[in-house]
């Protein structure tokens, strides 16, 4: 998994069937500090996340893997809400 | 899913049987932030009706093969969905509508 930021929400009718109703958030990959870089995913969100909040963000296949997502054409799914990262027993980010 | 904007259509009449009939389009992935392509490219099968300057988001992978339009398919990027519009911290940086 890989952290992000989310930074706005993508809004689309045309969509798969597949897909359909779900919410599609635009999210922004980051380090664990919550410092981001300049790549944008579109990620389904599976656990209610706002903007500005660091999730974590399951990729490929494994995507498919939750009830929601199962055998749907989706890569790329928000599966946590980082509330805190701990590193060496420091807190680098705390949301 | 990855953002791309479609500019341009990709054909080919020798190909892989079981890929007969089906659309291929050709992408350029785009900065959500300002809109800009980045001279990155790729081919994508097509399951939504995609055309020539719409901003779409594709699936890549084996999550591609998961739409009705490309199952049992070899395709590993499937346009899903065609864009309306897209915000950035509550402000609109893409409306179809107001292209």
């Amino acid at each position: 998994m890989i952290f992000g930021k989310i930074v706005g929400t993508v809004v689309s009718t045309q969509i798969d069937e597949g897909i359909k109703g779900k919410k599609c958030l635009l999210a922004q990959t980051c380090n664990y500090k919550g410092e981001v870089d300049d790549n944008y995913l579109v990620a389904v969100d599976l656990v209610g996340a706002g903007v500005e909040e660091i999730v974590i963000i399951s990729q490929g296949s494994s995507a498919r893997q939750t009830e929601s997502t199962y055998q749907k054409p989706v890569d790329c799914v928000i599966v946590g809400i980082v509330d805190m990262v701990e590193e060496h027993n420091k807190i680098v980010f705390k949301k | 899913m990855i953002l791309a904007k479609v500019v341009g259509t990709v054909v080919s009449t020798r190909k892989e049987a079981k890929i007969e009939g089906i659309k291929f389009l050709l992408l350029e992935k785009i900065n959500p932030s300002n809109m800009q392509g980045k001279g990155d490219y790729l081919v994508a099968m097509d399951s939504v009706g995609a055309g020539l300057g719409e901003v779409v988001f594709y699936a890549a992978g084996s999550s591609s093969r998961m739409t009705a339009t490309t199952e049992g398919k070899p395709s590993d990027a499937t346009i899903i969905s065609i864009v309306d519009s897209i915000d950035i911290n509550g402000e609109y940086v893409y409306r179809k509508d107001k292209e």
